[in-house]
C-alpha cells in the first residue's frame, strides 16, 4: 500500500508542479482562506438585547422535562455530626438530625420541586433575606447574594450542600471562599472530609491560588500524606539553581512518597547531584580546549537537569571510554540507575553510531564464549540494529556485517538489497537454493563485477541442487 | 466520499446564528464601555474572536488598540483599558475575591461575555474550553458545568424544543440538570425543533478511542499539525514555500471536504485524480480561440486556480505525513495498537512498547501506548514506567487519578473487599470508604464491553476500506469506537433497554429522558462530548448520519 500510495502521490504532485507554471502566469494573490479578521457586516444589538430579553419572561408551566436522580449527598450528610447546635435546637425529630426541610426558612419550597415556585415577580428580589436554597440559586444564576448574614456552621454547611447538589463548580467555590474566610481551619477542614465534592473543588481553588501552605495543612489534616510529599516535591520545579535545587531534592528524600515513587525522587536527586560534578568538569575541559572530542563535537547544551536517558547518552557520546569508576562513565550510570540492558544497548548504539565509531558499535555485539570463539550479540532485533546505524550513515561494510545477523530470510534480503550488499543477498539465494532468484539478481549487480563472478561460480555449481 | 450521502438527509439548523449572538454580545458589552478604549485580548482568544468578530466591527465600537494580554506591565496611553479574558478562576465570586485581595475591587469593573458556543463547521460546534478535561476529570471541578448546560439551552431555546434527551457519565448528568432547570426558569417559545434529539456523553465512559492512531484524513492532521479552532497552520515544508500559511479547514474547503472523512490510504487516489481532471480542464485551453479563451478566464480560471491552491496545499500535507509516519515504523505502531485492542499477542505488544520506550522515539506516544495498553489489559506494568520515572513523577501521578494508567488490582477482590470492610464500621465511614474504593475500582472493563458490544471485528475477513461497511473503518477496519458505538445503540433503541450490561461495566450513570414536546424533527441529532472528541470519531459519526440518514452535529468540548 505504501508503494503506490508513494506513486500516487508523486504522479498528484508532477501534475499540480506542471499546471504550477500556468497559474503563476496570471496570479493575482486570490483567496486562498486564509484567517484574518474577516467577518459579516455587523449585526444589530437591538435584535441580541431583544432575544435576551424574552429569555428573561417566565412562565408558568409544567416542567417539560423530568428530574433525573442524581447521586446528591443524603440528608444526614448534608450537616455536621459536630454541630452543636443541631443538638440543641427544639425542631429536631428522629435522633440527631433534621430533615432538609425544617431547615429551611419558606418551608414552602423544596429542593427540586419547581412546580411550587412561585413566578419570578413574586420573588423576594428587593428584601435581602434569601434561604440557603434561594441563595444558591441566586449565585447560579450571576446575580449577587450576600452570605455573610449565614453565621452558625449548620446554615454555612447548607449553604454548602445545596451549591453541591446543584452541580455548579462556580457556586461551590464561592461558598467555599465564604467558609475559608469565616471558619477555623480544623473546622473547615474537618466537615470537608465527609464532603468529597466540595473537598476536591477546595483543593483545587487552593491549588489555583497557589495557597500552598494551606494546601498542605489540609492534605496533612486529611492524611493524605502520599499527595504532600508529591506536593512538596513539585516545588522543585520552581528553583533554578541547580544546587539549591539539588538541596531541595535531598531534603525530598525523607517525605513519605510510595515505595516505587520514593526510588525515583531518591534517583533525581542522585542523577542532579551527578550531573552537576560532570558539567562541572566538562566546561573546564571544554574552556582548556585540550580534550579533542569538546573541540570536534562542541556541546549543545548543559547536562543539568536533562532526563536520565539523555544524561546516558551523553556520557556514551562523551565519556565512553573512562573507567568504571567515575560518575561519568557510562557503565557507572547504568549501575547506579539499574538501566536494563535493552536501554543501555540502544544508548549506547546511537551515540557510538552517531560519532561513527564502527569499532565500538562492534565491540558492543561482541562477546566471546568459553571457547574464546567471538559471536554477535543483540538484545535489540538486528533489524532494528541496522536501522539505527543506516540512520547515521555507516559505511556498506559496517552494514553488511548486521544486515547478515538478520534472523528472517526474507527481512534479511530485503534489507541487503536496499543497502546494496551484494554478498548477503547472494550466499542467502545459495543458502535457499532458489537458483531463480539468484538468476534475476544477476542483473542488477555491476557487469563483469566480482559480485556477477560469484553468481556465475554459483550458478555452474554442480554439486548444488537448486529447488528450481 | 461525503457526497455520497443519502439524498433523503435532513438540512442542518443554520448555526451562523451562534456566531451573531456572540458578536452582538460583545458588542454590547464595548458599548457598557462609552468612549476611546485599548482592548487587550487573551491569545487563546484569539482564534474564536476571530472567528466571529472583524477589526472594523470593533473599530466601530470605539476600540482604538489591539494587544494581546502578556504577563508584563500594559503600556497604554488610552483612559479606558479593556480586558477581554477567559477566567481562569471562574466565578464572578472568586474573581472579585482576588481582586479585594489585591486592592483593586472598585478600580475594575467585570462583566461576563456570555459567548457559549463556537460553530466551527456545518456540524461542529465548539465550547472551546480546553481546560474543560483537566478541571473536570483531574482536579475534579465542576465549574464548566453550569457553562455546558447554558450551552445546550442556548440550542435548545435556538433550535429545539428538543424532544429526547439520552446521556452517560456523572457530569452528562449534571449538565443535563443544569439545562433542564434553566429551561424551567426560562420561556419556551413555541418553534419548530430543527434539532430533535441529544446524546451526551462523558469522555471517561471511552478513554480507548482518543487513545487510538488516527488514520482518517481529518485525524492525521489533527494528529500531526494541530487543528486549532477548525484551523491548522501547514509548516514551510507542506506549502513548499519559505513561509508557514494558516488554513481554516472545513466544508467551504472543497478538495478536503471529500478527503476529510476518508481512510488515509484512499486519500492519494482520490487526489492524483483531482489532478488529472484539473490538467485536463487546464489543457482545454490549447486550441482555444480569443472568445473561447475570454471566457475560459472570466467564467472558469479562478475556480481552477483556487483549486489548484487546496489541492496543491493538500497534496503537501499529504506528503508530509507520509514522510513523518514512515520515518516513525507506523506500520508497527498501529499493528501494536491493533492487538492491544484485540487482546492478541500482549507478550508481543510490551516488548514493542517497552523499545518504543528506550529507543525514546516520543514521549507522548510512549505514554498514549502505555495507557491504551493499561486501560484494555486493566492493570499497568511497573517495569515499563520506570524508564520515565525520574522525569515525569508527576505526570504519572496525574494518569492515575484519571484512571488512565491503572495500578494492577483485579476488580472481583476489591468489590468482595469493599462489602466486608463496609459491614465492619459506621456508616459514615462506609461512605467514605466507598468513595475511595470507587475510584480505585476505574477499571475500564474494556475487554468485556468489545465482547458485548461486537468493537473488534473478525480479522480473518478483508476489510475494503474504500467502501466502508461499519464505523471501523476510521481504524482501518479493527476497531468500531466505544462512543459511537453506544450513540448508535441507543438511538437505534431508543434507549438503553438490552444495554443493561453494557453500562454496568461502564459504572452506570445513564439515562434516556422524553420531554412533553414530541418533536417532529428527530433526525437531527446533537451529540455533546463533555470534555471532548477526536475527528476520528465525528467521521464515525458522520458515517453513521450517512447511513441512517441521519445528521450528528457535534457540540463538543474540545480539550486537546
Amino acid at each position: 500500500v505504501t508503494f503506490r500510495c508513494d506513486v500516487q502521490l508523486k504522479e498528484s504532485r508532477q501534475a499540480v508542479n506542471s499546471i504550477q507554471r500556468l497559474v503563476e502566469e496570471d496570479d493575482d494573490e486570490d483567496d486562498v482562506e486564509k484567517v484574518s479578521w474577516s467577518g459579516e457586516p455587523v449585526g444589530s444589538i437591538s435584535w441580541s438585547v431583544k432575544e435576551t430579553a424574552a429569555s428573561n419572561q417566565r412562565t408558568d408551566r409544567e416542567p417539560a422535562f423530568p428530574k433525573i436522580p442524581t447521586d446528591t449527598p443524603s440528608l444526614s450528610k448534608s450537616q455536621s455530626g459536630y454541630s452543636l447546635s443541631s443538638l440543641f435546637k427544639g425542631k429536631t425529630k428522629g435522633g440527631n438530625f433534621q430533615s432538609f426541610t425544617d431547615t429551611l426558612s419558606d418551608s414552602s419550597i423544596r429542593l427540586y420541586a419547581p412546580e411550587l415556585r412561585k413566578p419570578k415577580s413574586e420573588y423576594k428580589d428587593y428584601v435581602s433575606d434569601w434561604s440557603p436554597e434561594e441563595t444558591i440559586q441566586r449565585l447560579q444564576q450571576g446575580k449577587t447574594a450576600p452570605l455573610e448574614k449565614f453565621r452558625s456552621l449548620q446554615d454555612k454547611l447548607l449553604l454548602l450542600d445545596f451549591a453541591v447538589s446543584a452541580h455548579d463548580g462556580n457556586v461551590i467555590t464561592a461558598v467555599l471562599i465564604y467558609l475559608k474566610r469565616t471558619l477555623s481551619k480544623e473546622v473547615l477542614f474537618r466537615e470537608l472530609e465527609s464532603r468529597q465534592t466540595a473537598l476536591r473543588h477546595f483543593i483545587h481553588y487552593l491549588t489555583e491560588t497557589k495557597d500552598q501552605r494551606l494546601l498542605l495543612e489540609l492534605l496533612r489534616a486529611l492524611g493524605r500524606t502520599e499527595d504532600v510529599a508529591l506536593l512538596q516535591y513539585k516545588e522543585h520545579l520552581s528553583i533554578a539553581d541547580e544546587n539549591k535545587r539539588r538541596d531541595f531534592l535531598k531534603s525530598c528524600l525523607s517525605l513519605p512518597f510510595s515505595a516505587e515513587d520514593s526510588a525515583h525522587v531518591q534517583d533525581h536527586y542522585t542523577l542532579l547531584e551527578r550531573q552537576i560534578i560532570i558539567e562541572a568538569t566538562d566546561r573546564q575541559a571544554e574552556r582548556g580546549g585540550k580534550v579533542e572530542i569538546f573541540q570536534k563535537f562542541p556541546r549543545r547544551a548543559s547536562i543539568l537537569n536533562m532526563p536520565l536517558i539523555t544524561t546516558l547518552y551523553y556520557c556514551c557520546f562523551y565519556h565512553y571510554s573512562e573507567p568504571e569508576g567515575t560518575y561519568s562513565s557510562p557503565l557507572n550510570i547504568r549501575q547506579a540507575f539499574k538501566i536494563s540492558e535493552k536501554q543501555y544497548f540502544v544508548t549506547a548504539l546511537a551515540a557510538r553510531a552517531k560519532l561513527k565509531a564502527w569499532l565500538d558499535v562492534d565491540a558492543l555485539f561482541t562477546s566471546r564464549n568459553w571457547l574464546g570463539f567471538t559471536r554477535k550479540k543483540s538484545p535489540l532485533s538486528f533489524q532494528r540494529v541496522v536501522d539505527v546505524l543506516q540512520k547515521n550513515s555507516a559505511p556498506t561494510q559496517v552494514l553488511q556485517d548486521y544486515v547478515g545477523l538478520v534472523e528472517d530470510p526474507d527481512m534479511r534480503i530485503s534489507l541487503a538489497q536496499k543497502h546494496k550488499c551484494h554478498d548477503i543477498v547472494i550466499n542467502t539465494y545459495r543458502d535457499m537454493k532458489d537458483r531463480q532468484q539468484l538468476l534475476g539478481y544477476r542483473g542488477k549487480v555491476g557487469r563483469g563485477s566480482a559480485e556477477e563472478r560469484k553468481i556465475d561460480e554459483l550458478l555452474n555449481n554442480q554439486q548444488i541442487r537448486w529447488k528450481n | 466520499m461525503a457526497n455520497s450521502a443519502r439524498r433523503d438527509s435532513p438540512e442542518l439548523p443554520d448555526f451562523s446564528l451562534l456566531k451573531r449572538l456572540a458578536r452582538d454580545q460583545l458588542i454590547y458589552l464595548l458599548e457598557q464601555l462609552p468612549g476611546k478604549k485599548d482592548l487587550f485580548i487573551e491569545a487563546d482568544l484569539m482564534s474564536p474572536l476571530d472567528r466571529i468578530a472583524n477589526v472594523s466591527t470593533l473599530k466601530q465600537h470605539e476600540v482604538d488598540k489591539l494587544y494581546k494580554v502578556e504577563y508584563k506591565p500594559v503600556v497604554s496611553t488610552s483612559d479606558q483599558l479593556c480586558f477581554l479574558i477567559r477566567p481562569r478562576i471562574q466565578t464572578f465570586y472568586a474573581c472579585e475575591a482576588v481582586l479585594e485581595e489585591q486592592g483593586m475591587f472598585g478600580d475594575v469593573t467585570t462583566d461576563e461575555w456570555a459567548f457559549y458556543l463556537l460553530p466551527l463547521d456545518d456540524d461542529i460546534i465548539s465550547l472551546e474550553l480546553p481546560e474543560f478535561f483537566r478541571d473536570n476529570f483531574l482536579a475534579g471541578d465542576q465549574r464548566w458545568m453550569r457553562t455546558a448546560g447554558s450551552a445546550l439551552h442556548l440550542l435548545h431555546s435556538l433550535y429545539g424544543p428538543f424532544s429526547k434527551v439520552y446521556g452517560i457519565g456523572r457530569y452528562s448528568k449534571m449538565a443535563y440538570e443544569s439545562w433542564r432547570e434553566q429551561v424551567e426558569q426560562g420561556e419556551q417559545r413555541a418553534r419548530q425543533a430543527e434539532i430533535g434529539n441529544v446524546f451526551l456523553i462523558d469522555r471517561d465512559v471511552d478513554f480507548v478511542t482518543p487513545l487510538c492512531s488516527q488514520v482518517v484524513y481529518e485525524g492525521l492532521v489533527d494528529d500531526i499539525f494541530r487543528i486549532k479552532c477548525g484551523c491548522v497552520e501547514f509548516s514551510p515544508d507542506v506549502t513548499a514555500s519559505d513561509k508557514s500559511v494558516k488554513v481554516m479547514l472545513n466544508s467551504q474547503d472543497k478538495v478536503f471536504n471529500e478527503i476529510r472523512n476518508e481512510h488515509f490510504s484512499n486519500v492519494f487516489g482520490f487526489l492524483s485524480q483531482k489532478a488529472r481532471n484539473l490538467q485536463t480542464a487546464y489543457d482545454k485551453r490549447r486550441g482555444m480561440d480569443i472568445k473561447q479563451m475570454k471566457t475560459f478566464v472570466s467564467e472558469e480560471l479562478k475556480g481552477l486556480k483556487q483549486e489548484h491552491r487546496l489541492l496543491s496545499l493538500h497534496i503537501g500535507a499529504s506528503e508530509s505525513i507520509m514522510k513523518k509516519k514512515t520515518k516513525q515504523d507506523f506500520q508497527e505502531l498501529l499493528k501494536t495498537e491493533h492487538s492491544l485492542l484485540e487482546g492478541f499477542e500482549i507478550r508481543e505488544c510490551i516488548s514493542y512498547i517497552e523499545e518504543h520506550i528506550s529507543r525514546q522515539v516520543s514521549m507522548i506516544e510512549s505514554l498514549r501506548l502505555l495507557c491504551l495498553l493499561s486501560i484494555t489489559e486493566n492493570g499497568e506494568l511497573s517495569f515499563v514506567t520506570s524508564n520515565y520515572g525520574v522525569d515525569h513523577l508527576l505526570t504519572f501521578s496525574n494518569l492515575r487519578q484519571l484512571g488512565l494508567l491503572v495500578e494492577q488490582q483485579p476488580g472481583e477482590t476489591l468489590t468482595v473487599m469493599e462489602s466486608r470492610v463496609g459491614k465492619l464500621v459506621n456508616d459514615k465511614t462506609a461512605g467514605k470508604l466507598t468513595d475511595a474504593f470507587s475510584s480505585l475500582a476505574k477499571k475500564s472493563n474494556f475487554r468485556a464491553l468489545s465482547r458485548k458490544l461486537n468493537l473488534v471485528p473478525k480479522s480473518d475477513e478483508e476489510y475494503d476500506l474504500r467502501v466502508p461497511r461499519d464505523m471501523a473503518y476510521i481504524f482501518s477496519g479493527a476497531y468500531v469506537p466505544l462512543s459511537c458505538k453506544l450513540i448508535e445503540q441507543v438511538l437505534e433503541r431508543d434507549g438503553w433497554t438490552g444495554l443493561e450490561e453494557v453500562t454496568r461495566l461502564l459504572n452506570g450513570n445513564e439515562f434516556a429522558v422524553t420531554g412533553q414536546i414530541t418533536s417532529m424533527s428527530d433526525r437531527i441529532i446533537l451529540v455533546m462530548f463533555l470534555g471532548g472528541c477526536t475527528f476520528s470519531e465525528i467521521s464515525a459519526l458522520r458515517f453513521l448520519g450517512r447511513e441512517k440518514g441521519k445528521h450528528g452535529p457535534n457540540g463538543c468540548s474540545v480539550s486537546h
